[in-house]
Parts: structure tokens; C-alpha cells; sequence
């Protein structure tokens, strides 16, 4: 059942890749196991759970429902292409000092919505934080202090005088 | 009485500290381990075919064409493994209790709509699942009774023909003159409770790993569990293999909240087919296959009345609990597990003199239920503090006063219930005004007058309970079962470069154990925590484990720890003394440094480390110790854990919506390590009691199909449906082990449903209208609301 393949290119967290792949193969298998990069998450195959994430041209899109052919020629961020363990990106270093992760599968998945509703939500209330999470499922932390983690960035970001561009 | 312990966030020291985790840096990067991130380059991958009846008898399997299709290296149906394993069989010595066998795939016949049949083996999972499509299966229809009260009935048709009927336990409990209790009361509660069924739901999918080792003819298996110790000791039985050859590694675990916390088919199938195959063999479940075939739980109907005096004091309890356990008793916890703790812990913190219930657990074609965050007590206490919200209605107490009349008082500790368990003191009455202090409650019922008069439906609840935790070897979880529960090791050691490592039998899958159990060390041996590396989640790190659930890693891994840091401190302290000619009366150890009190001469852990090991003769050589300790803690009793919640919650008179307005949790969990880490721990299990009252069931249609096997169905909690909670912490006397903790892990999903039950009582209550039944759906209030306006009309 197996169907064409496909050259594709994509760039990942920066780098420019090029493999041929089977058109049915999602970006979300792509990444986990073609380039090897386990950090993006796999919780539900379909669309629903959030844990595969991943930011395509800059905005949020489940690598478990979107082919890996669908990004040729596109720009992909993982979590990955944030910060390292040793010099974690500020919104990384928010969740951590909130504890707004426990078992950590969620979190990449989390963190790349997080940098799409950062950017583009004003997400002035809690209320509005907490429905811009709506489409990530978190089982461990009942998401109060993820909406912490994520209000100290938009306090953050709004003192820094960042607005956020409202996507249509 | 003790002295009321220091606020713990002004007290100094590491237990006590708010400090953010250690594991989050390799976890926020992307770094984690999880099973299915184990990636051998030769991977044979497996698809599972399941059954797609509730109860058949397997006529023919025809694999020729899967096994033809490309990239298919293997098919594997029951029968071919026989000769390779043993199956799993879930013993107890509990009387009138039956056992079942699960073999890694049916034979002969299948029993539930998902349970794993034929497995395919390929080069990758999409050729795997591909080939699936190919096998086909003749199935001879077999008669089930769905449900267990048709089940459990003398004449229903049998679901294992070896056994007697479909009750696979049956226990009763009592203790008093029930009927005397009951004939002299003032007045007589009485409801139906019930309890839909529910799949614990971990984010992380079930996965396991197992790599073959020809070499030295042994087996890594790498698994998104909780229990990699019971997994390896079922192992070594199923497969015949010493644990020598066997390690179980659980790395990172995606949650599991008890739906990894069984030994699964899947485990030994993907274990028994990489010894057979000689190659690294994986399995990686889908959401559909996880909600088909994980664990599920709290399939509860449960009829119980109480008996009161005028005064609203508790008389008496009775209960019959029936209990839908699905179709095999789960490995190694018995279909047991959930049920008898339904009816251990029905009386809850309260005064009950008189006690009679009994419960019995019936098969039926639906997955195995297992433990779920909680096992047992969420249905307990929704049935217990409905009936004492009924009770105070009755009487014409607020509900609050009905408690306080009947809580265990603090004199009254020890106090043994009337199922058998004994609560040592915990702060019962004190978390219950701690709640009504903390979370507003004389404000909320002045905002539900308001509402009231306006025609709202706003309803308060609240819901008190105990819980047990840190349970030693003396009560097993599941009576009689084949596992010690009640012990743990650490394995401590400091090494030739001053570095410390702990080893820990236990298994963290998103507690923060790491983190905790480091700072429990830090403290007891005086390091620098981050000198310090806690290594767990590996069978191979300490002869003996089982992992982690039952709120019992900070009590008996905490304690195990404790145990072992003093001995290594002890050792240090020995070492100094003699290295710097000081008695040990006058060293100090703290920041990792042993210091003669009062003076310069100071030594690092690590300058001790390299006398004791690698510089010859600096110790003399009848007096060297290595700098290791190995200490089992078996706490023996368990301890009691108690909280009180207040829920406010309003029903759109429009679309039956529930939304939870406001939460406050006051709880007791003795001495608290870390209160970040135990405020995510109550925040997250009160959402899922939220998503247990409101939202989550699993549903299995006449046919037995299971029709809510995506998350499009099955619906948990989203970040909009969660209020914010507030939470009090009290740390009362601590408790009688080691380090004083209490476990505290479960206790938000025990009170959420019985709360958010009353407080939608409460609301609806102007209707006569009592929420018995969870979750309540906005389809469940609508028929609650519609039934009784037509009663109304009728009237």
C-alpha cells in the first residue's frame, strides 16, 4: 500500500534538510524518526491532543495531522530549535521556574502553541489564556501553572512594549 | 502533641524548598527518554490486531497474506507463543476470589473489544499496520452480559467457561449492630450511586522496547510504565529467566495515573517475540488502541444508606457495592484492587459505630479495569458525601455542621474503622475549616442567595475524605496478592570524586522524584543537592522494586533515603574524625564539607572520598568504610492523608454547561518536601476529578463495542474547563514514619467528583433534584431537570 515517493526539503530548526519520502509519511514520524528528533511528541494521531506541535512558518500546526510533503520547502521549529539545557529560552525557563511541567510529555507541544498565542493573542485575562491553551491537553498539572508560566511571559512581553500582531 | 511545624516556605533547609526540578532541563529541551524515543537501528516493529468482538470463540486465523506483504518479517497468532511464555495470572489468597489467565494473545477465545489477537511483525510500524488489514479472522459469536448487573446474575452466560460464574471476588465487611443502628434511628438516608466507567489516560501512549541480547541470553525492556519492578519479576516467571538476565527501564514516563501500572500482554509479547526473533522488537500503541486496552476504572454502583439521630450524628452505614471490572483480573493487582477499596474506605473520616457492605466484582466483555489515581476511594467518598449532604438536609444541619458532628475528632486517633483500617491522626476538622476559612465559603453561600433569587442554579459542595498512604508490608493494596507493596531502597553512595548518587527501586513518571528524593538526601547528609544525581525508573539499580503508584515514593522511597543519607553521614563523620584528628562530636557536616566546629579545618566530601578510596593508607586499613549505604524502609502501618474540598459550580439553564467557579483545597500531607511540586500534584488531580465528575466516560454499546475510543469521545479536561484552586496546606502532627510524610499524590481526584456531586446538588436543589450519577453530562442534567418539571406538571 505503499505510494509514491517524494524529494522534499525542509528547513528544521534552521538547518536545511533533503530526503525522499513516502507521500503518506507525517511530518510528525518525519521528524521523530527520519531526522531523529524525539522531542516533538506523539499523544493521539488524531489532531486532538496538541503533544505534536510544531511551528510551520511560524505558525502552530500538529505534525500528526499534516504529511511530511506538505512542508517541502517550508520552515520547521521543534522544540529542539528553542533553547538548550544549559541556556533555556525565557519561555522554557518559565515553565520551569512555574512548575508548569510534570511528566513532560505535553510540554513541547506546549511550548510551540505557547510561542504562536505569545506572538499573535494579547491574552490580557487569564480566561483568554487558558482558552488559547483549549487545544493542548495536559493530564498532569490541571494547567494552573502552565497559565502561570504563560501570563509571566505576557507580562514580560507587553513591558517590553512587544505587541501582538492578531492573526485573522 | 507536637508543635505546629514552621511555615514550610519560611523554613530553612532543603525539605521544605520550593525549588524547581531538576529533571525540567532535559524535559523543556526535548531531551527526555521516553519509551518510544528508544529507537535500535534494527527495530522489528509490531502491529497488534485485536479483537472486534466483546466475547467469541476464534474459529480460524488466516495470516498467509499479511505474512506475504511487504516488509512483513513475521505474524504471530496465540498459539505460537504458547510454548514461549507462561501467562500472566493475578494470584491471591483471598477467599472466593478467581483468578484468569492472560496470555500475550487470545487463544481460543477473545473476551473484549480490543483485546490483542494477532501480531504483525515489520520492518516499520506503517508496513506493520498495513499487513493487519490482510489477516483474516473467523469468529463464532459467543452470548455476554454486558453490564455487571446482568452479569453477576446465577444464570448469565459465563465469560470464562472455567469459572463458577462472572463474580471473580466478593467480600464483605462489617462491624456493630447494623440493624439495631438502623431501627432506632431517627431518620434513614438512602441513594443509588453511580460511577461511570473511565481510562486513566496518560498523554504518553503505551509503548515497550525489548532488545535481545544473544550474547549474554539477555532481555532490556524498555516501557512506558510505572511498575518496572513487577514487570521484571512477571517477566522472569512468564519467560523463565533469572532478573540477572532481565532489566526493565523506565526512563521517562509520559504520566500513567495507574493506566501504566499493570503488566500488560504487549510487554510480554513484545519481550517473548525479540528472544524468539534474536532482534530488537517494538510496539508502539495508538490513542484508539490506548483508550481499547489500557486499564480502565470506577465502575461503580454502589447502593448505600445511612442511619442518623436527630442530632445529625451518624448511626450506622450500610452498602452494597457492584462492581464492573471487565473481563481478565489484572496483573499483579487482582480484580479486586478498585472494588474492596470502595467498600475499606466507603466510612470515610467519619465516626461510624455501625458498618455492614458488601461489594462483588463481575467480569464482563470490556477491557480489565486496574488502578486509576485514587483506586477505589472517588467513588467511595462521592457516595459518602452525598449521603451526608442528604443526611444534613434531613436533619436541617448546613452541610458543614453535619461534618463537624461527625468527623473524627482529634482525641479520637487512633481510630480504627469499621472496615478494618486505622487512621492515625490527621488533620480532619482542621482541613474541613481550613476550607470553609480559606475558600470563602459563608461569602459563596451569599452569592448563592443572590444567584438564587435571580433563578440561577449555583450550588456549593463540599466533600471531606481520608485516604491511606505510604503503606507498608503489614496491608497489601489488593488482599493477598503475590507482591510486596509496602518496602523500598536506596541505594546511596558517594564516590572517588565527592560525586553522590542514590538508586532508588522506585519510578517516577512525572512526580518530580528526582528532584524530592534529592533534596530529602541534601538535607539528611548535608550536601549541595546539586552535587547529587537520583537515578530510578531501571530494575537493575536495587535487587528488589516495584515502582511507583499508591502515594507511597515520597513516604517509603523518602524514608528509605533518610535512612541510607544517615548512614553515609554517619560514615563521613567516622572518616573525618580520624582524617583530621577531631572528635566526631565536633565536626559539622553541611554544603558537603565536614568541619571541625569553630575552626578553619574543613574537608570536602570529595577530600574524604579520595582518603577512603584512592590515597593508600591515609585510613588505617581496619577502619576504612566505603562511603555506601544500602537501607530498605518498610514503614509497616500506613499513614493517614486527609483534605477537605469546596467546590462552587453554576448549570446554564440553557445548555446544561457546568461551570466550576470556584475550588479550594485545605489538605494535610504531613511534612512537605517540595510545595511546588505538591501544589502541581493537588492542582492536577483535581482537574482529573473535575474531568471524572463532568466529563470522562468510557462507553461500550449493546454490541460491546467501545464507542469513545478517540479523544474526540472520550473528553478530558481542557484548560478552559479548570478553575484556578486554591489550596491550604496544613501540616498538623506529623506522621509516625521516618522522614513524618504523607502521601499526597491521588487525594485531588478522591474529592473533586464527591464535591462538584454535591455542589451540583446543591444547585439543582430548588428542583429537588439530586446529581447521583457521574459524570454529569449536560444530556444527564437536562433529563434530571426535564424529569422533574414534568413531575412538577404532573403534580
Amino acid at each position: 500500500m505503499s505510494g509514491g515517493m517524494h524529494d522534499i526539503r525542509v528547513t528544521v530548526n534552521g538547518r536545511a534538510v533533503a530526503h525522499r519520502v513516502e507521500d503518506r509519511l507525517l511530518l510528525s514520524d518525519f521528524l521523530r524518526g527520519v531526522l531523529g528528533l524525539t522531542g516533538t511528541h506523539v499523544g493521539c494521531e488524531h489532531g486532538v491532543c496538541g503533544a505534536c506541535t510544531v511551528l510551520l512558518d511560524d505558525v502552530s500546526a500538529r505534525s500528526c495531522l499534516t504529511l511530511a510533503v506538505q512542508a517541502d520547502g517550508a520552515e520547521v521549529r521543534t522544540v529542539e530549535g528553542l533553547g538548550t539545557a544549559e541556556a533555556l529560552a525565557p519561555l522554557q525557563e518559565a515553565f520551569r521556574a512555574h512548575h508548569a511541567l510534570q511528566c513532560g510529555f505535553c510540554t513541547p507541544g506546549m511550548l510551540m502553541t505557547c510561542i504562536d498565542m505569545l506572538a499573535t493573542r494579547r491574552l490580557a485575562t487569564d480566561e483568554e489564556i487558558r482558552d488559547a491553551l483549549g487545544g493542548n491537553l495536559c493530564r498532569c498539572t490541571g494547567y494552573e501553572h502552565i497559565v502561570a508560566a504563560v501570563r509571566s511571559m505576557v507580562a514580560a512581553r507587553d513591558a517590553a512594549g512587544e505587541t501582538a500582531g492578531e492573526r485573522p | 502533641m507536637a508543635a505546629a511545624a514552621p511555615d514550610p516556605l519560611l523554613r530553612p533547609g532543603l525539605i521544605g524548598a520550593r525549588l524547581p526540578r531538576v529533571e525540567d532541563a532535559r524535559l523543556l529541551t526535548g531531551r527526555g527518554t521516553y519509551a518510544d524515543d528508544v529507537r535500535p537501528r534494527d527495530a522489528a516493529h509490531v502491529a497488534i490486531r485485536r479483537s472486534d468482538h466483546p466475547h467469541a470463540r476464534i474459529v480460524s486465523i488466516d495470516t498467509a497474506a499479511a505474512a506475504a506483504a511487504p516488509g512483513v518479517i513475521g505474524v504471530y497468532v496465540g498459539e505460537d507463543l504458547a510454548a514461549q511464555v507462561r501467562p500472566l495470572r493475578a494470584t491471591s489468597r483471598m477467599a472466593g476470589y478467581h483468578a484468569t489467565e492472560m496470555w500475550p494473545l487470545a487463544r481460543g477465545v477473545v473476551r473484549y473489544v480490543g483485546e490483542p489477537v494477532v501480531a504483525v511483525l515489520a520492518e516499520d510500524r506503517y508496513a506493520a499496520e498495513d499487513a493487519l488489514e490482510l489477516i483474516d479472522i473467523a469468529y463464532e459469536p459467543l452470548p455476554a452480559a454486558m453490564h455487571a448487573p446482568e452479569a453477576a446474575a446465577a444464570d448469565a452466560p459465563r465469560l470464562h467457561d472455567a469459572l463458577p460464574g462472572n463474580v471473580l471476588a466478593a467480600r464483605r465487611f462489617g462491624r456493630g449492630d447494623i440493624d439495631a443502628a438502623f431501627a432506632g434511628a431517627h431518620a434513614v438516608v438512602e441513594a443509588s450511586f453511580r460511577l461511570h466507567r473511565k481510562a486513566p489516560l496518560a498523554i504518553e501512549p503505551r509503548c515497550a522496547v525489548a532488545e535481545w541480547d544473544h550474547g549474554r541470553r539477555a532481555l532490556d525492556l524498555h516501557v512506558a510504565t510505572n511498575i518496572p519492578g513487577v514487570v521484571r519479576d512477571a517477566l522472569a516467571d512468564c519467560l523463565d529467566m533469572p532478573g540477572n538476565r532481565l532489566r526493565v527501564i523506565a526512563a521517562d514516563v509520559g504520566g500513567s495515573f495507574g493506566g501504566k501500572g499493570s503488566v500488560y500482554q504487549e510487554e510480554l509479547l513484545v519481550a517473548a517475540l525479540s528472544r524468539l526473533l534474536r532482534r530488537p522488537v517494538k510496539w508502539t500503541s495508538d490513542r484508539l488502541e490506548d483508550l481499547a486496552s489500557t486499564s480502565q476504572a470506577f465502575d461503580e454502583r454502589i447502593e448505600a444508606s445511612l442511619a442518623l439521630d436527630a442530632d445529625g450524628t451518624i448511626r450506622g452505614l450500610r452498602a452494597e457495592v457492584l462492581s464492573d471490572v471487565g473481563a481478565y483480573s489484572i496483573y499483579p493487582w487482582t480484580a479486586a484492587l478498585e472494588p474492596v477499596q470502595v467498600v475499606s474506605f466507603l466510612p470515610g473520616p467519619y465516626r461510624v459505630p455501625a458498618y455492614a457492605a458488601g461489594v462483588r466484582a463481575v467480569a464482563t466483555p470490556k477491557a480489565p479495569t486496574g488502578p486509576y489515581r485514587g483506586v477505589g476511594r472517588p467513588a467511595a467518598a462521592f457516595a459518602m458525601e452525598r449521603l451526608i449532604d442528604m443526611a444534613a438536609a434531613r436533619v436541617g444541619l448546613d452541610p458543614a455542621e453535619m461534618r463537624r458532628r461527625n468527623l473524627v475528632r482529634a482525641e479520637e486517633f487512633p481510630y480504627r474503622t469499621g472496615s478494618g483500617l486505622i487512621w492515625d491522626r490527621s488533620g480532619f476538622m482542621e482541613t474541613l475549616e481550613a476550607a470553609l476559612r480559606d475558600g470563602g465559603y459563608a461569602a459563596l453561600r451569599a452569592r448563592q442567595a443572590e444567584a438564587r433569587a435571580a433563578g440561577r442554579w449555583f450550588g456549593i459542595g463540599l466533600a471531606s475524605y481520608v485516604e491511606l498512604t505510604g503503606i507498608g508490608s503489614r496491608i497489601s493494596a489488593a488482599p493477598g496478592m503475590p507482591i510486596n507493596t509496602g518496602m523500598e531502597t536506596a541505594s546511596l553512595r558517594i564516590d572517588v570524586t565527592g560525586a553522590i548518587t542514590a538508586a532508588f527501586g522506585i519510578a517516577s513518571h512525572g512526580q518530580g522524584l528526582e528532584t524530592t528524593l534529592a533534596q530529602v538526601i541534601a538535607e539528611e547528609l548535608g550536601a549541595r543537592i546539586d552535587t547529587i544525581e537520583v537515578l530510578q525508573g531501571d530494575t537493575a539499580l536495587v535487587a528488589s522494586s516495584t515502582g511507583s503508584y499508591a502515594s507511597r515514593s515520597a513516604v517509603i522511597a523518602g524514608g528509605a533515603a533518610t535512612l541510607a543519607a544517615r548512614e553515609v553521614r554517619a560514615k563521613l563523620k567516622r572518616a573525618a574524625s580520624l582524617l583530621m584528628e577531631a572528635d566526631e562530636a565536633d565536626l559539622e557536616v553541611a554544603d558537603g564539607t565536614v568541619r571541625v566546629a569553630g575552626t578553619d579545618r574543613v574537608m570536602t566530601f570529595r577530600d574524604i572520598a579520595r582518603a577512603i578510596y584512592a590515597d593508600m593508607g591515609r585510613i588505617p586499613h581496619d577502619r576504612r568504610e566505603d562511603l555506601i549505604s544500602t537501607q530498605t524502609y518498610d514503614p509497616y502501618l500506613g499513614t493517614a492523608a486527609s483534605a477537605t474540598h469546596l467546590a462552587a459550580v453554576e448549570v446554564d439553564p440553557g445548555t446544561y454547561a457546568v461551570r466550576v467557579l470556584a475550588y479550594h483545597v485545605a489538605e494535610d500531607c504531613g511534612r512537605i518536601i517540595n510545595p511546588l511540586i505538591v501544589d502541581g500534584q493537588v492542582q492536577g488531580a483535581v482537574a482529573q476529578g473535575i474531568g471524572a465528575a463532568l466529563l470522562e466516560e468510557v462507553t461500550y454499546d449493546a454490541a460491546g463495542q467501545i464507542v469513545t475510543a478517540s479523544l474526540a469521545d472520550y473528553l478530558a479536561p481542557t484548560a478552559p474547563c479548570v478553575p484556578p484552586i486554591g489550596i491550604t496546606h496544613l501540616e498538623l502532627d506529623l506522621p509516625d514514619n521516618v522522614g513524618g510524610f504523607r502521601g499526597m499524590g491521588e487525594g485531588g481526584t478522591i474529592g473533586a467528583p464527591a464535591a462538584i456531586a454535591n455542589a451540583l446538588s446543591d444547585a439543582l436543589s430548588p428542583l429537588g433534584i439530586a446529581v447521583d450519577e457521574l459524570p454529569a453530562t449536560p444530556e444527564r442534567l437536562f433529563r434530571l431537570v426535564r424529569a422533574a418539571q414534568r413531575k412538577d406538571d404532573g403534580a
